[in-house]
């Protein structure tokens, strides 16, 4: 039984997550799978994601890791990342497909032709540093500085209709949800192993929690 | 608000990081292993290897330098150079990059970019384009490492590879390469100008108030430098604390 499974649906920069868990519990077991029993039998569970959320799912249902990811979601420390926060929710305009709905909300895409508070265009996909404001506590904040940036790559971004999930949010050029939590589930839109030492200290934070 | 970045580059050819001026006359600038975990500390925002050499002997040796390189740095990793088909992204993402760049396959071939977009998502695919001057307001893309022209005006192109799925534009001013001039700014207000993805600037960076330039004037996303870090003139917190003195937002 692994410590950490990391879902392997085909669909996202895994070698990272992997290296990024490796050096923040070097003594844990990590696994890429795609194996449902693993990520049943596993103590923690990390569902990333990249790419476009309908391939996403197809793949994701694919390798009949569905049940799994509900399941996990449930009952045990659950981190998403990026598409894996995405798919959590009911519904994205991306493609026009159902998510998962465990969490109520829309996945919708960024305006096109706006401008940032500089008046420049805005860039889509939203790509960089940008910082990440807190608005409720939770342990896998702790040690991370309020409005420390992380590295985000994305064009579609979540809106919760429960408020009370909301972890933070960022400014792009307005404000939208980069983080949610409910139980024993995080999720986050940002990339924590491409954000060098807050992203780190997320992961371990991570790995050390007992929700 | 989200940061300018700053990107150093590094060049590799049979496994070391080497610099060229105007795409020539190489010298030697170290491990990248090294190298990279040093920027990865330093505070560099993400870094792009482009293997230089990119022949088929050489792949090898570049993905073992990939992994390493991903065991022990935490920023965004870009590789690029000899990408021809889908299964080479893939091979380039499963070695620990994060992102891959195209540059001459994708003018012998525009539907790789569209089909690596489709398959792995715009936000890994970078098209690089190597632009050189035709005459005032004009630029021709070039490929093959600078050596072949192909007709294609640099805007038009740019324009093409968004509508085909690239997620970002990674554009070098051959004119400037090497030059430490300072970039070609009307070369990158022309392509920011006409694309809605993000552009980093490259080609020409020879000190401080030339990455504010590029940002500033050229309207870039991000700044691309290499002689600049490689042989110690300046670190990347200099950098950034100029920038920040200038009003430009990075991350610190």
């Amino acid at each position: 039984m692994a410590d950490i499974a990391v879902i392997d649906y085909g669909m996202g920069n895994l070698r990272s997550v992997q290296q990024s868990l490796r050096k923040v519990a070097p003594t844990a077991s990590i696994i890429l799978t795609s194996d449902p029993q693993e990520v049943a039998r596993a103590g923690r569970v990390i569902f990333p994601g990249q790419g476009a959320m309908p391939d996403c799912m197809r793949e994701m249902d694919e390798r009949g890791l569905r049940s799994a990811v509900l399941d996990a979601a449930k009952n045990k420390p659950f981190l998403g990342i990026c598409i894996g926060l995405q798919m959590l929710f009911e519904h994205s305009t991306e493609g026009n497909i159902t998510g998962l709905g465990i969490l109520r909300g829309q996945v919708v895409r960024f305006a096109s032709h706006l401008l940032d508070q500089q008046g420049d265009k805005l860039k889509i996909p939203h790509m960089g540093w940008n910082q990440v404001h807190r608005v409720a506590k939770h342990p896998l904040w702790q040690g991370i500085a309020q409005d420390a940036r992380f590295y985000f790559v994305h064009s579609y971004y979540v809106i919760p209709q429960d408020a009370a999930i909301v972890q933070a949010n960022t400014d792009y050029p307005t404000p939208f949800v980069c983080a949610v939590a409910r139980d024993n589930l995080f999720a986050v839109q940002f990339h924590p192993e491409k954000s060098q030492d807050v992203g780190l200290t997320l992961l371990k934070n991570f790995v050390d929690w007992k929700p | 608000m989200l940061a300018k970045r700053i990107i150093p580059c590094l060049d590799v050819m049979a496994g070391r990081v080497v610099k060229g001026v105007s795409f020539v006359e190489l010298r030697d600038a170290g491990d990248p292993v090294e190298i990279a975990h040093g920027y990865d500390t330093q505070g560099a925002d993400e870094l792009i290897f482009l293997d230089i050499t990119a022949s088929s002997d050489n792949r090898g040796i570049l993905f073992r330098m990939i992994e390493k390189v991903a065991e022990q740095v935490f920023i965004p990793l870009t590789v690029g150079g000899g990408v021809r088909q889908v299964a080479d992204v893939r091979d380039l993402l499963n070695a620990g990059a994060d992102k891959v760049s195209i540059n001459t396959s994708a003018v012998l071939n525009p539907q790789l970019v569209a089909d690596a977009a489709g398959r792995y998502g715009s936000q890994c695919i970078v098209v690089a384009i190597d632009a050189k001057q035709t005459s005032t307001g004009h630029w021709e893309v070039f490929t093959h490492g600078g050596r072949n022209a192909t007709g294609l005006d640099v805007v038009a192109w740019a324009m093409r590879m968004e509508e085909l799925g690239a997620g970002e534009i990674l554009l070098t001013s051959m004119d400037r390469d090497g030059s430490k001039i300072g970039f070609d700014l009307q070369l990158t207000r022309a392509v920011v100008d006409a694309v809605e993805i993000p552009l980093i600037a490259s080609g020409g960076a020879g000190n401080l108030q030339h990455l504010v330039d590029g940002i500033k004037q050229g309207g870039a996303d991000a700044v691309l430098a290499a002689s600049i870090f490689h042989f110690g003139e300046y670190t990347l917190t200099q950098a950034k604390q100029y920038m920040a003195k200038q009003g430009i937002e990075v991350r610190l």
